[in-house]
Formats: structure tokens, C-alpha cells, sequence
């Protein structure tokens, strides 16, 4: 069983967002980044089948060399080998072209990603991967059981989840529900200097063009200070809510 | 070139979000001086209302093979009905069906795919709109020179615009592919009368300040009484006190809904991520010194056990009175 991860490197979730002073770039001073958290139950969830069945998994990422703090901690927790693809992640659509093209001639069984990044939030990568390798995409995947090639899978749909079968090989876009938070791996001592020694190998990008371009950021705008309303007097706030607000 | 909006349905019935999309491809349309063509699939409800927000052609798919969502089906639906009307532009709602069919439908079109966008676009050439970003921190303002676009917007962010189109209905025959069956449904479990959350315009939702499971009865009470759909933070999410599908926050669910009421939630900025793109923000929470209360619009400092309840008697009266 081969199995492909593919790792975001992310602002950590607690971070402030910046930008430059003329908003056209992110600012990256100050910020910890980390595997993109919805990654994080794929990398896990692959480290059970692992386990259970046993898989190689590799770990891939389309990043400059600052990100290979990240990939290394994919390999500490306990991927076997990791893959940088060297570019500057432009936008969704030329990272999973860029992906695709690495992939494509590596028969991966399964491929896991997250469902999004949150940084951008695109949820463009996983699907547009899927569709240039040819394989069945399940999106907001938070279930997975193998039974040899047959798959049983559950995903998030409005309000509920939906049970799926299929056969593999397929790319499963992932999120908590994968595995459980309390499951998820993180790397131990052990793990750490193992990981000095696991192959990181860089690959020279395909040559993929970005489709879109970011112009400029924005930040929303500061609220209005709270209007504070006495626990006593909770009539006010459904008035508030009514005459002010508007909204019942 | 004209612009495709499929128009999602669950159980037969349009999503509010898909008159949204078809009032948001109008509004394209009349800029660009092109048609709006609306696809339907296994949809039952009478169509022809598509017109009243725009569409002046609408095609309907009923087809035994798409009764049920399938992701690569229907973005396999989406495409022949794209190459068959010279279509350059189609619009997706950005709910978890749409979400699992764009990626599909740009990849095999070759287009730019832009998600989550909250406003039309600030300029058409080049195609210029803003998107939300780093989980509703911020947004970005994304430019693409694709002639083919794939565009997702997100619930409850543009509104609905009425108009009165005459609409010109005809069927679409969809010609199953094998590839349409690589993935079957085998089951579905969905809470029944819930309202979506991403939909929702209006959300209750309750944090740990709540101490338990067995203490939402009050928290339903109240989303029932307003329509409301319910939430809840992600500690109570992992503890099992709630379902993940109702964890709203970064790594959560993202929401914006006309009003959102956190009940003993604390406000930490994974939270406010998920949630700060709520028009109103109403804070119950008995630490005056919680987060929260700085990106909310209305506060009350109070035990959630009292206020809670007189805050369902409240509503009771004011709906008794109006």
C-alpha cells in the first residue's frame, strides 16, 4: 500500500493575520507555522492503516525550503519519506497541477489531503487532483475503512453524513472525524531524530502557471464597541434585537 | 458567452442558497450583457421560479442515475451542459455538495476556480472579486485572466435579488459515464427538520460555559423559537457533548449568519474565526472579561442558567406581540 499525504504549511490557529503596509502580501514576521490542522488527521489516519496493514507513506508539499520545518514534522510523527516540490505556492489550481504532475507516474493507492488550507481556504487542491489523476474524490472525508482494495467511507454532507463505498486507489480530502482530536499523532523524541534521517528529497516544479493572482488583502473593519445590556433586563436585548438590529 | 449557475436542491426542493447563486450570475449577466441558463438536477419544485431571480433559461436534468448527490455525476452533468450552451462562467453555490463538484468541473474545463466569494466582482477585465480568507481574518481580492471560470460563492453573503425574467424551461438528457460509478451511496443519516448551518440566518450556539450534554434542551428551545439553527465550540465538539458537524470555528464550520448567540463561549480567536463574518453577534457569558465581548455587538454578563430561559420568555412575548 502506498499512500500519498499532502502537507499545507500553515499559520498556526491562534496566529494574527498581518499584512504588508500596502496589503498586497502576507506577513509572514512573528507567525509559527504548522501542518495545516485538517492534514494532521489525514497524517494520522494514514499512520493507522500503516499500522493495521501496513504502507509506505509519503509526504509531499509544494513550498520554498522555509517549509521544510513542516515536512520534517510530518516524518517525525511518522511518514517515511518526504517530497518538496520547489515553488511558491501561487494559488490552488497550479499546486495541484504541480502535485499531479509529481503523482502521476507514482501509482499512490490512496491520497489524502485536508479539506482545505486555513490559510486561503481555497478547497481547490484536493478535487483538481483528483480529477488530473483520475481518481474518485471524497470531499470533508470523516471516515475511512479498508478492507483490501474496497473502501468504506463517510463524509460530511448538510446537516449529516453520507456512507459511501468505492475501490481504491481514490484521494479522501479529510477533517476531525478522520480521527479523533485526542488521536492525533504528535512527534515524539524518538520520532524527531529518526526523522533527521528519513530521505526529504526536493524536486524541480513542473512548469505550471498560476490562474488567478492575488491584487490585495483587506481586514474587516473594527466593530463598534458592545452594547452591554443588564442580565436583568433581557426584554431589552429582544427589543434591541427587533428595533436596531432588525433581524427578528 | 453565457453563464451557467447550477441551482443545488435537497430532497426535490431549491436551497435559499441556489437563489442566491442565480441572483448573483444575474447580476454578472447584466454586466457582461449575456444570459444567465440555470441547470437543475432531480429537482421537483417548479422550476420556472428561477426566472424570478434572473434566469432566462433552465435546464432540467431527471435522470434516474442522478436521484441521489454523486459528486462526479453531476459535475460530469455541469460540464456537458456548459459545452453544449457556450458557456464560459459558472457559478456554484459554496455549500459541502458544491464544494465537492467545482474542483471537478475546473479542473476538467480547464478554468480558473475562485471559492468563497462574497461580493460580484469589482472589475470584469480583468475578472477581479473578493474572496474570504485565512478563515474570515481577512479577505483577499483575487484577479484572473481565464477565459473559462469557475466561481463558488458563499451562503448567506449576497442576498437574494428578484427579477422578473420570462425563463424558457426545456429538459437536459445526461448520458451516464462509468466513471460515475467509481463512489456509491450507500447510506445517508441526517438529522431531520434541522436547518443547514452554513445556510442558517439565524445560529444558537453554546460553549463549555454550558457544563454538559444534558443541559441544550434550553439551547434548542431557543433556536426553535427563533428558527434558528444550533452550534457549538470546538471544545464541546471534542468532548462529545455535540456533533462535529455543529463545530463552528477555523477548523470548524465557517458561518455568517443575520444573527449569531454564543451561550458560554469565551470567544478565543479560533473561534471568532468562524464566526465574525455574523452580521450581529450576541455574547451571554458570566466572565466580563471574555473575548468575545469585543466582537460582539450585544452582551449580557450572566449565568447562561438564567439568562437563557428569560431570554426564551422574551422572545415568547415579543413574538405574542408581533
Amino acid at each position: 500500500m502506498k499512500i500519498l499525504v499532502c502537507i499545507s504549511h500553515v499559520p498556526d490557529t491562534t496566529s494574527k493575520i498581518n499584512f504588508s503596509s500596502n496589503l498586497t502580501e502576507f506577513d509572514g514576521n512573528g507567525i509559527t507555522f504548522v501542518i495545516n490542522p485538517y492534514d494532521e488527521f489525514g497524517l494520522t489516519r494514514a499512520m493507522k492503516i500503516k499500522e493495521a496493514i501496513g504502507a509506505t507513506i509519503t509526504v509531499v508539499n509544494v513550498g520554498p525550503a522555509s517549509t521544510e520545518p513542516t515536512l520534517r514534522k510530518a516524518l517525525a510523527i511518522g511518514a517515511d519519506d518526504a517530497v518538496r516540490i520547489d515553488a511558491d505556492a501561487l494559488d490552488g489550481v497550479s499546486v495541484a497541477k504541480l502535485i499531479a504532475d509529481f503523482a502521476k507516474d507514482q501509482n499512490y493507492d490512496l491520497i489524502i489531503t485536508g479539506r482545505e488550507s486555513i490559510d486561503y481556504n481555497g478547497g481547490i487542491v484536493p478535487g483538481m487532483l483528483a480529477t488530473y489523476l483520475d481518481l474518485p474524490f471524497v470531499n470533508a472525508c470523516i471516515g475511512l475503512e479498508l478492507d483490501g482494495e474496497n473502501a468504506k467511507i463517510t463524509r460530511e454532507i448538510d446537516g449529516g453524513k453520507e456512507n459511501l463505498e468505492g475501490v481504491l486507489p481514490l484521494l479522501i480530502a479529510g477533517q476531525k472525524g478522520l480521527v479523533e482530536e485526542k488521536e492525533l499523532r504528535i512527534p515524539a523524541m524518538r520520532g524527531i531524530m529518526m526523522a533527521r534521517k528519513k530521505p526529504l528529497k526536493v524536486i524541480a516544479p513542473s512548469n505550471e502557471a498560476a490562474s488567478s493572482t492575488i491584487l490585495n488583502f483587506e481586514l474587516p473593519e473594527a466593530k463598534a464597541a458592545c452594547k452591554m445590556i443588564d442580565a436583568g433586563n433581557v426584554d431589552q436585548l429582544v427589543e434591541l434585537l427587533h428595533s436596531q438590529a432588525k433581524v427578528i | 458567452m453565457a453563464i451557467l449557475v447550477y441551482t443545488e436542491s435537497w430532497n426535490g426542493s431549491f436551497k435559499k442558497a441556489s437563489f442566491e447563486a442565480v441572483s448573483y450570475a444575474s447580476q454578472l449577466a447584466n454586466k457582461l450583457n449575456t444570459e444567465v441558463i440555470a441547470l437543475t438536477i432531480s429537482a421537483k419544485d417548479d422550476a420556472s421560479q428561477l426566472g424570478n431571480y434572473g434566469a432566462s433559461k433552465i435546464l432540467s436534468i431527471t435522470n434516474e442515475t442522478l436521484t441521489s448527490f454523486n459528486n462526479q455525476a453531476y459535475a460530469n452533468a455541469i460540464i456537458n451542459a456548459a459545452d453544449a450552451n457556450e458557456v464560459d462562467t459558472i457559478v456554484i453555490s459554496n455549500t459541502n455538495n458544491g464544494k465537492s463538484i467545482a474542483p471537478i468541473v475546473a479542473a476538467k474545463r480547464n478554468a480558473s476556480l475562485i471559492t468563497n466569494v462574497i461580493e460580484v466582482p469589482s472589475s470584469f477585465n480583468p475578472f477581479t472579486v473578493k474572496r474570504k480568507a485565512f478563515s474570515s481574518k481577512a479577505f483577499a481580492n483575487y484577479t484572473t485572466n481565464s477565459a473559462q471560470k469557475v466561481i463558488t460563492i458563499t451562503p448567506n453573503a449576497l442576498g437574494i435579488l428578484e427579477s422578473n425574467t420570462t425563463a424558457h424551461s426545456e429538459a437536459f438528457e445526461y448520458i451516464a459515464t462509468s466513471s460515475d460509478q467509481r463512489l456509491k451511496s450507500v447510506s445517508e443519516e441526517k438529522a431531520t427538520g434541522k436547518i443547514s448551518l452554513t445556510e442558517a440566518e439565524f445560529v444558537v450556539s453554546a460553549g463549555r460555559g454550558l457544563k454538559g450534554a444534558e443541559n441544550w434542551g434550553m439551547i434548542e428551545e431557543l433556536a426553535d423559537l427563533l428558527g434558528a439553527a444550533t452550534a457549538c465550540s470546538k471544545p464541546v465538539s471534542d468532548i462529545g457533548w455535540r456533533p462535529h458537524s455543529e463545530h463552528v470555528g477555523q477548523t470548524g464550520i465557517a458561518i455568517n449568519p443575520e444573527l449569531y448567540i454564543a451561550v458560554g463561549i469565551s470567544g478565543a480567536i479560533q473561534h471568532l474565526a468562524g464566526v465574525n463574518a455574523s452580521k450581529n453577534i450576541v455574547v451571554i457569558n458570566t466572565d466580563p472579561e471574555a473575548p468575545f465581548f469585543k466582537a460582539a455587538d450585544y452582551g449580557i454578563v450572566g449565568d447562561a442558567f438564567e439568562v437563557v430561559p428569560k431570554l426564551i420568555e422574551a422572545v415568547k412575548k415579543h413574538k405574542a406581540n408581533n
